[in-house]
């Protein structure tokens, strides 16, 4: 018989810490119950932007859910650093997405024109900027450097100390964190509540939350729920620190406050095979010294790549589950920009009791229906 | 600071070099790695950190703990223990990060 | 042997391709050269000869006496090889090495890849970090950095110099200065006093071993002429006012002893450079004998990868004398498997040298007993930076691995250990046993860093280079 709780979180990741941290606020005795060191987690691989500018093409809600989060960073960031005593080095100046040609400029703005005019897009201030307007923000940029998509909304943070800020606030609002147990079943318990196996191991708890990234596939149907998630791998490289040289974020190039320049960031259907290969390094490669020619003599210190949890349409999944009250699903593949929402709007709902109407657009049942109008 | 064996400096065996450190003139021989003859000359830091600003040295002289990285002909963070000393080199400390494209 | 000076000297493949040219990478590419195989050794450093036989044939000493026969010996290995057929590329950095047998290497700036049939890998050995408080001082160094010195520019450390630690190596840069006529300041001797009793039960195969007398005529040199401190229990460098550092030490319950110096020189024993095999996937295990990790594999040096053998002390720490034999071991074995020779003939040749190798081995695990540094010595001081690239502390690590870290790869998560450019290579060991002791368990179960290309740095330029598909162009670029 093991510890019983109110709420057992399965992953210790990003979202799921975000919602921990949540839950424990709101006075719930929460678990985290996570794998062992060595694992599929996105939330070691990710690229730390705070982002808006490209995202909702087909679902309009997701842009103002990912804008709500953007609102509530400043203050998410405030308590992380109040009560974690770190500085998650949050910075929103507006972010821009590179062209290194006419062709891809217009492309680009094409998409995003296409972006905004969805019915119910929420407005979005975006701005197309040719090389001179460029020039004035980044200075070293290459000769290839056609113009820029621009929108005010975007930043980026540093990542890995939000993951450990998170990790820190859960334990001090009493969250217990519990790595080494990989969830092999979870049933449910004829009083209401679950129990969460894994080997010998056992904890019981009323409420529990799938935020296990690619494991939710696995895990989702034992609760009645459903999470049709697939592995989509990015690579990414960081370079040597050099002094700062870039003001603003761009959406595959970014200097962190430590100043390591990370260049990002691919897309391709591997399974879950986590290795890194020459050819695409070196396409960002590539790309990242057309963009600023200068960089190409930085030293590159570190690559990875990591494991994108994907949906069919690449939105996230909100959901709790019927057949098993108390049961709910989180996943996405922004564990950092929507960190904010699933700390301060996601984890008190579940507190509450259940999902708002605010979160129906995320409900998988839009797999199964044919795509309206 | 590190100091040359007799049988080691005898110029009639070895060849002398000829770089700067810092702007000043500075000699040292055929076979020394920059690092080498750095010591050589009484100087056992040779940057600073990038992370805090604190004073390091050469610590393996094998090319593994990178604390003796220096500015070499004007390209930052070089390995000074795996580059050999050459005629002309200009070599300066690490002062922190390294600048762009230098 | 062909010298090769840059990359666009590169064959584009090599039936071998050698990584490290010390006593194993020599042996096993002269060896896999003379059965007719067209062999690249690459290696970092500028002439032949590894760490242990650095700078073999261009040191500036003349006096035989200062680095010892053993030393000289390698003027021997050396010598085959550059009459072998092998191609050499000195200078060059291995940064990349994946399962499909595609090595990046670097010269100068420029990159290139190159495949091999066969990998043999001979990385050789790291000095063990030394994580005690002002181990990042300048003027303190490692004993291998003030041997290095010696070998490749006659370079003795001037003034008050003290040597702290334990291990062979100590033992002999002491016997090395002494000889020179510099002999050192004094000896503190960390080896833990309980070590003798650990040990004694493998006493019976040193006394049949070579290294028995060696070593005793090394210590009894080093006696007579340095003034060892023992038992010391406790060890901080603190920047001293009127020299480079102060060291301040225990002796068990004594109370603290300072000690003025000009340079000091740490050494606690050495472990396998695992980075080029971790980044190319090979399977570490825990070796509690010796404290590190080490690549797994089997007698002729092959490691859990098709193709990819790793050899000398780059796999398991046993010394120069046995990395040359186990390296030659790895060049038949290519030989054999690359259709040279059959299984019996390899096995034919094979006899002897295993046999001198069980000769070396008798006396290791003595000296893997003696030598073990003490748990203290390896879990990183409160106050020394355990990761000395990107300053985290000994502290930090207690703090973050009680918020339940399980291993080494999220702890880097979340404290930027192991993320500098060192990649681990200063810090790993000391990060997986501060969290295996925080967890109560062994660094077994604890696991090692998962490294990835490139091993060293390399420019963004010189990734840029290396060849890609259009398929690679698309997965970036979707637009």
């Amino acid at each position: 018989m093991g510890e019983s709780y109110d709420a057992a979180i399965l992953g210790g990741g990003l979202v799921g810490t975000a919602i921990g941290l949540g839950l424990a606020g709101q006075g719930l005795r929460t678990a985290i119950l996570d794998e062992g060191d060595v694992a599929h987690r996105a939330s070691r691989g990710n690229f730390a932007l705070v982002w808006v500018q490209s995202k909702g093409m087909g679902m309009p809600r997701y842009s103002s859910w990912t804008r709500e989060s953007v609102r509530l960073w400043p203050g998410f960031a405030a308590s992380l650093r109040e009560e974690a005593g770190i500085d998650v080095s949050l910075h929103q100046p507006g972010g821009f997405t590179l062209a290194l040609s006419e062709g891809e400029l217009e492309r680009r703005a094409a998409n995003m024109a296409r972006l905004v005019m969805q019915p119910g897009f929420e407005h979005l201030d975006y701005e197309v900027w040719d090389r001179a307007q460029l020039r004035q923000v980044f200075p070293e940029i290459g000769p290839e450097v056609a113009g820029a998509i621009y929108c005010p909304l975007d930043g980026h943070v540093n990542s890995l100390r939000l993951f450990r800020a998170q990790h820190i606030v859960f334990a001090r609002r009493g969250g217990a964190y519990l790595p080494n147990f990989p969830a092999q079943d979870i049933t449910q318990l004829p009083g209401g509540g679950f129990r969460i196996l894994s080997g010998d191991r056992s904890i019981e708890a009323e409420r529990v939350i799938l935020a296990a990234g690619i494991g939710n596939a696995r895990l989702a149907p034992m609760v009645g729920l459903g999470a049709p998630v697939r592995p989509l791998r990015g690579q990414a490289l960081v370079t040597e620190k050099i002094a700062p040289f870039l003001s603003h974020p761009i959406v595959t190039l970014r200097q962190t406050d430590e100043g390591g320049v990370m260049i990002g960031d691919s897309q391709e259907e591997a399974g879950f095979d986590e290795s890194t290969g020459l050819g695409i390094l070196g396409a960002m490669a590539d790309r990242a010294a057309r963009m600023f020619p200068k960089l190409g003599q930085a030293n590159i210190v570190r690559t990875w790549s990591a494991l994108r949890v994907m949906t069919k349409d690449g939105f996230p999944i909100y959901q709790q589950s019927d057949a098993a009250p108390g049961a709910f699903l989180a996943t996405c593949h922004s564990g950092v920009t929507l960190a904010a929402v699933h700390a301060l709007t996601v984890a008190p709902m579940i507190a509450a009791g259940g999902l708002t109407d605010a979160l129906d657009a995320f409900h998988p049942r839009r797999f199964h229906v044919p795509a309206a109008s | 600071m590190f100091q040359r064996l007799p049988e080691a400096c005898d110029s009639a065996s070895r060849t002398s070099i000829h770089f700067t450190l810092d702007g000043l003139p500075a000699e040292g021989f055929a076979g020394d790695t920059v690092a080498a003859a750095l010591l050589a000359l009484g100087r056992d830091t040779c940057r600073q950190t990038a992370v805090s600003g604190s004073p390091r040295g050469p610590y393996c002289m094998m090319g593994v703990c990178f604390d003796c990285l220096v500015v070499i002909d004007g390209v930052g963070n070089r390995q000074g223990c795996l580059v050999p000393l050459r005629e002309g080199m200009v070599v300066e400390t690490q002062a922190g990060k390294r600048e762009i494209g230098r | 042997m062909t010298r090769l000076e840059q990359v666009s000297d590169l064959q584009p493949s090599y039936d071998v391709v050698v990584v490290g040219a010390g006593p194993a990478g020599m042996a096993a590419a002269t060896e896999a050269a003379a059965h007719g195989l067209e062999v690249l050794l690459v290696d970092e450093a500028v002439s032949p000869g590894g760490q242990i036989f650095r700078a073999i044939t261009q040191t500036p000493l003349r006096n035989r006496e200062v680095l010892g026969e053993d030393y000289w010996r390698g003027r021997a290995a050396a010598d085959s090889l550059l009459a072998s057929g092998v191609h050499y590329l000195p200078g060059a950095t291995v940064w990349h090495l994946d399962a499909g047998l595609q090595f990046g290497l670097s010269v100068g700036g420029r990159a290139a890849a190159v495949t091999a049939r066969r990998a043999v890998l001979a990385t050789g050995a790291l000095e063990r970090p030394f994580p005690v408080k002002g181990w990042t001082l300048p003027g303190v160094m490692s004993a291998g950095a003030a041997q290095t010195l010696l070998k490749a520019s006659g370079m003795v450390p001037q003034g008050r110099v003290v040597l702290a630690g334990t291990g062979p190596l100590l033992w002999l840069l002491a016997s090395q200065l002494v000889a020179a006529g510099h002999p050192p300041t004094a000896i503190l001797d960390t080896t833990p006093t309980g070590n003798w009793r650990h040990a004694v039960r493998a006493f019976p195969g040193f006394l049949r071993s070579p290294y028995l007398a060696k070593g005793l005529r090394l210590l009894m040199r080093v006696r007579r002429a340095v003034r060892v401190v023992p038992g010391v229990t406790e060890l901080a460098i603190e920047p001293g006012a009127s020299c480079a550092a102060e060291l301040v030490f225990h002796r068990g319950m004594r109370p603290a002893e300072r000690m003025a110096a000009d340079h000091v020189l740490l050494h606690q024993g050495v472990t396998p450079n695992v980075n080029l095999a971790n980044a190319a996937g090979c399977a570490l295990e825990w070796s509690e004998l010796q404290a590190c990790f080490r690549p797994r594999s089997d007698a002729w040096g092959r490691s859990s990868i098709e193709g990819i053998a790793i050899t000398g002390d780059g796999s398991r720490i046993a010394g120069a004398e046995i990395a040359a034999l186990r390296g030659q071991l790895a060049g038949l074995d290519a030989a054999c498997e690359l259709g040279r020779m059959d299984a019996e003939a390899r096995d034919k040749l094979a006899a002897p040298i295993r046999a001198r190798i069980a000769t070396y081995d008798r006396g290791r695990e003595f000296l893997d007993r003696l030598y073990r540094p003490s748990d203290h010595f390896r879990l990183p001081h409160d106050e020394a930076l355990a990761c000395r690239c990107e300053e985290v502390t000994g502290r930090q690590l207690r703090e973050v691995a009680a918020l339940g870290v399980p291993g080494p790869n999220q702890m880097k998560s979340m404290l930027r250990c192991g993320m500098g450019p060192c990649q681990g290579r200063l810090c790993g060991l000391t990060v997986v046993e501060a969290v295996a002791a925080a967890r109560g368990v062994s660094p077994a179960d604890v696991g090692y860093y998962r490294l990835r290309s490139p091993v060293k740095p390399i420019t963004v330029a010189e990734i840029a280079s290396m060849p890609r598909k259009a398929s690679d162009e698309k997965a970036v670029l979707r637009v």
